[in-house]
C-alpha cells in the first residue's frame, strides 16, 4: 500500500495519467537535452509565435488595439465584420476585436500564476508523500484520489461559489486543485528516486530531512516536475476560460475571451456568430500554442 | 479474490467519505446564511432565523454534517431551498439525461480514439503519429464550450442541419431526442479522443516491443492476426482503465456543455443550484458525480482482472 506505483491494481497507479505518465518517463534520465535541439522544432517555433503574439496583445493591448474595447457605438450595435470592424461589434456596439486583443491580459496574467503556485505546492506535497512514506502518505494520498474523483472544473467552481468571483481567488483555487496534481507526479517520481544510493547516503551522513527532499532528491525529479508544469499550463488555460464562462472570472465590463463568449452565445440563434466565433478561435488559438511547446518540449527531454 | 474485492470497497467507501466532508465545509464556508439568501435582502432579522432554524443550518457543524450523511445513507438526499421539495427526483431526472449524452459520446469516441491510437502506434515516430497524437492532445485541452460554439455556428447557423440546443422535448420521439443530442456530444468527443487515443498508442507500442509479439512475427503468422490476437488483447488493457476514469468527467465536466446547449442534466443542475445558492441540490449532485466515478473505476479494476489472467493470479496470492 506504501508503495503504490509497484501495485497494478492500486487506483493511483492505473489512473496516473498519460501526461503524467510521461513526466515520469522523463524523469528516468538523468541529463536532460541541449535546448538547442527545441528551437530546430517547426511545431515548437510555431507553438512559440502563438504565444508570443498572445503576450505582445496582453502587454501593449490597449497601444494595438484599433478601438476602446470599453467604447459602445450605440448606433453601431451587432454590425458585421467590416473594413472598420474587423470582427464585427457585439450588442453594445464594442468593437470585438478589441475586446479579443485586450481580453488575452486577463488569461495570461491567470494562468501562469495558477500553475506556478500549483507546482510549488503540489512539488512540496509530492516530495513529503514519496520522502515520509507511511501513514502521512496513506492519509494524503486517500485525501488526493477523493479530490480527483471530482472533475477539476467542479472542485475549483464548487469553490469559487463559495469565495466568490476575482481574479485573485481564481489563481489561489486553481493553484490548490492542481496541487493534488501535481503532488501524485511528484510523488511516483520520488519513490522512484527513494531506493537510489545517494538517498541513504545523505541520510547516513546526518543531513536534515528537508535537506535530502530539497537538495538531493528534488534536482533529480526537477525534469519531471517541468514536464508536468508545462503540461498543466495546457489544462490551466482550459480550467481558467470554462471558469470564465461559466461567470467565476474576470467581471464585465473588462475584456475577457470567456466572459465575452458567455455574454453573447445567446445571440448565436439571431446569427451574430463574429461575437463569439472570435474570442473563442482565440482560446483555441492560446491552448494550441501551449501544446505545441509543451509537446515540444517533452519531445527534447525525452530524446 | 474476497480480499481484494473487500479491500477495494473499503477503499471506496473512505474515498466517498471524504469527499462527502470536503463537499459539505465547501458549503459551510460560503458567505452569508442559507435564510438570508432564501428570503432575499428585505425580509426581517427574525424571519432569516426563523428560516434558519427551520431548515436546520443554526445547529453546530458537527451535527448539521452527521444529520446529512445519515440522511444520504438511508437515501435521503435532502430538500432544496429553492424548490421546497425533495432533492432527489430532480438528481435523478438529471442524471438520466446527462447519462444518455455520456453514452452516445462513448459510443462514438471509444473506437475512434482505440483505432487512431493503434494507428498512431503502427507508425511510431513518423508524421501519422505526430499527427494524430498532437491533434489529440490539442482537442483534449480546447474547452468544450470553444469547439462547441464552432459547431454551433457552422452546423447550426450556417448549414442549418443540426439543432442548436439539446433539449428536444419532453415527448418528443427517440430519432429527434437523438437528432438534437448530436451536437452537444462531438466537443465531449473531442475531448475523450486525446486521452484514450494516448492510452491505446502507449499500450500498443509497449505490445509490439515485446516478447511474445517477436515470438508470434517469427513463427511466420501474417502481421493482420499478429496484431489481431496478440498485440490488441494486451494493448487495450490500459484503455479500459481510461475510459472509466473518464466516466467521471463525462457525468461531470459536463456542466460547460449543458449549460451551452441548454440541457437538463446533472451538470446544469450543479451550475444553477450553485447560482441558487442551493446547497442540499449543489452537494447531492456533487456527491452523486463523485458515487458515479468511484464505482465506473471498481468496475474498470475488475473488468481488468477478469480480462488479464496475470491479474487474477496476483489478487489470489494478495
Amino acid at each position: 500500500m506504501t508503495d503504490i506505483a509497484a501495485d497494478p491494481l492500486e487506483p493511483s497507479a492505473t489512473t496516473l495519467g498519460p501526461a503524467s505518465a510521461a513526466a515520469l518517463a522523463v524523469a528516468a534520465r538523468s541529463t536532460p537535452a541541449p535546448w538547442r535541439l527545441l528551437l530546430r522544432k517547426p511545431t515548437f517555433l510555431i507553438g512559440a509565435a502563438i504565444l508570443l503574439f498572445w503576450i505582445v496583445c496582453a502587454v501593449f493591448g490597449h497601444a494595438i488595439a484599433p478601438y476602446n474595447p470599453l467604447a459602445q457605438e450605440l448606433l453601431g450595435t451587432n454590425a458585421a465584420p467590416s473594413g472598420a470592424h474587423w470582427f464585427g461589434t457585439d450588442p453594445l456596439g464594442r468593437d470585438v476585436l478589441s475586446r479579443v486583443i485586450v481580453g488575452a491580459r486577463s488569461i495570461l496574467i491567470i494562468v501562469p500564476l495558477a500553475t506556478i503556485l500549483g507546482t510549488v505546492l503540489g512539488t512540496a506535497l509530492g516530495l513529503a508523500m514519496g520522502y515520509f512514506g507511511g501513514t502521512f502518505d496513506l492519509i494524503s494520498s486517500r485525501f488526493v484520489e477523493a479530490v480527483l474523483a471530482l472533475p477539476i472544473v467542479i472542485i475549483a467552481f464548487l469553490f469559487l461559489v463559495a469565495v466568490g468571483p476575482s481574479t485573485i481567488n481564481l489563481i489561489v483555487i486553481i493553484g490548490f486543485v492542481f496541487t493534488p496534481l501535481i503532488a501524485r507526479t511528484v510523488r511516483a517520481a520520488v519513490l522512484a528516486e527513494r531506493h537510489m544510493d545517494y538517498v541513504p547516503a545523505s541520510r547516513l551522513l546526518g543531513e536534515r530531512s528537508s535537506r535530502v527532499m530539497f537538495g538531493e532528491i528534488l534536482p533529480n525529479v526537477m525534469p519531471a516536475i517541468l514536464v508536468e508544469f508545462t503540461v498543466r499550463l495546457g489544462y490551466a488555460v482550459f480550467t481558467v476560460a470554462t471558469l470564465s464562462f461559466l461567470g467565476f472570472g474576470v467581471q464585465p465590463p473588462t475584456p475577457d475571451w470567456g466572459a465575452d463568449i458567455a455574454a453573447n452565445y445567446g445571440n448565436l440563434t439571431a446569427g451574430y456568430w463574429w461575437q463569439v466565433l472570435f474570442p473563442a478561435l482565440a482560446i483555441a488559438s492560446l491552448v494550441i500554442g501551449v501544446i505545441l511547446v509543451t509537446d515540444s518540449i517533452e519531445q527534447v527531454l525525452a530524446s | 479474490m474476497a480480499t481484494f474485492l473487500l479491500k477495494r470497497l473499503g477503499l471506496m467507501v473512505l474515498t466517498l467519505w471524504i469527499l462527502s466532508m470536503i463537499v459539505f465545509l465547501a458549503g459551510q464556508i460560503l458567505p452569508g446564511d442559507p435564510g438570508r439568501a432564501i428570503l432575499g435582502n428585505l425580509a426581517s432579522e427574525n424571519a432569516v432565523r426563523a428560516l434558519d432554524h427551520q431548515l436546520g443550518v443554526d445547529r453546530p457543524l458537527i451535527t448539521q454534517y452527521l444529520g446529512w450523511v445519515g440522511g444520504l445513507l438511508h437515501g435521503n438526499l435532502g430538500e432544496s431551498y429553492t424548490y421546497q421539495a425533495a432533492v432527489e427526483p430532480f438528481v435523478r431526472a438529471a442524471l438520466i439525461n446527462s447519462l444518455k449524452l455520456a453514452a452516445l459520446a462513448f459510443v462514438i469516441v471509444v473506437p475512434l480514439g482505440i483505432i487512431g491510437g493503434v494507428i498512431a502506434a503502427l507508425y511510431n515516430g513518423r508524421t501519422v503519429d505526430r499527427i494524430i497524437s498532437v491533434t489529440g492532445l490539442s482537442l483534449s485541452t480546447v474547452p468544450e464550450f470553444v469547439s462547441g460554439i464552432v459547431l454551433i455556428v457552422v452546423f447550426g447557423v450556417t448549414l442549418k442541419v443540426l439543432p442548436v440546443t439539446a433539449a428536444a422535448g419532453a415527448d418528443a420521439s427517440a430519432g429527434s431526442q437523438f437528432k438534437h443530442l448530436i451536437l452537444p456530444a462531438i466537443p465531449l468527443v473531442f475531448i475523450l479522443f486525446g486521452y484514450i487515443a494516448r492510452m491505446a498508442r502507449a499500450g500498443t507500442i509497449e505490445s509490439l516491443n515485446s516478447d511474445y509479439t517477436r515470438t508470434a512475427v517469427l513463427k511466420g503468422l501474417p502481421a493482420a492476426t499478429v496484431i489481431r490476437r496478440h498485440v490488441l488483447r494486451n494493448s487495450l488493457l490500459p484503455t479500459i482503465t481510461v475510459i472509466a476514469t473518464q466516466t467521471g468527467y463525462l457525468i461531470g465536466g459536463l456542466v460547460v456543455v449543458e449549460t451551452l446547449f441548454n440541457y437538463q442534466g446533472i451538470g446544469n443542475l450543479i451550475f444553477k443550484a450553485a447560482q441558487a445558492k442551493d446547497f442540499p441540490m449543489l452537494e447531492a449532485g456533487i456527491l452523486v458525480i463523485g458515487v458515479v466515478y468511484v464505482v465506473a473505476t471498481l468496475i474498470a479494476d475488475l473488468l481488468l482482472i477478469w480480462l488479464n489472467p496475470r491479474l487474477r493470479t496476483e489478487v489470489g496470492h494478495d
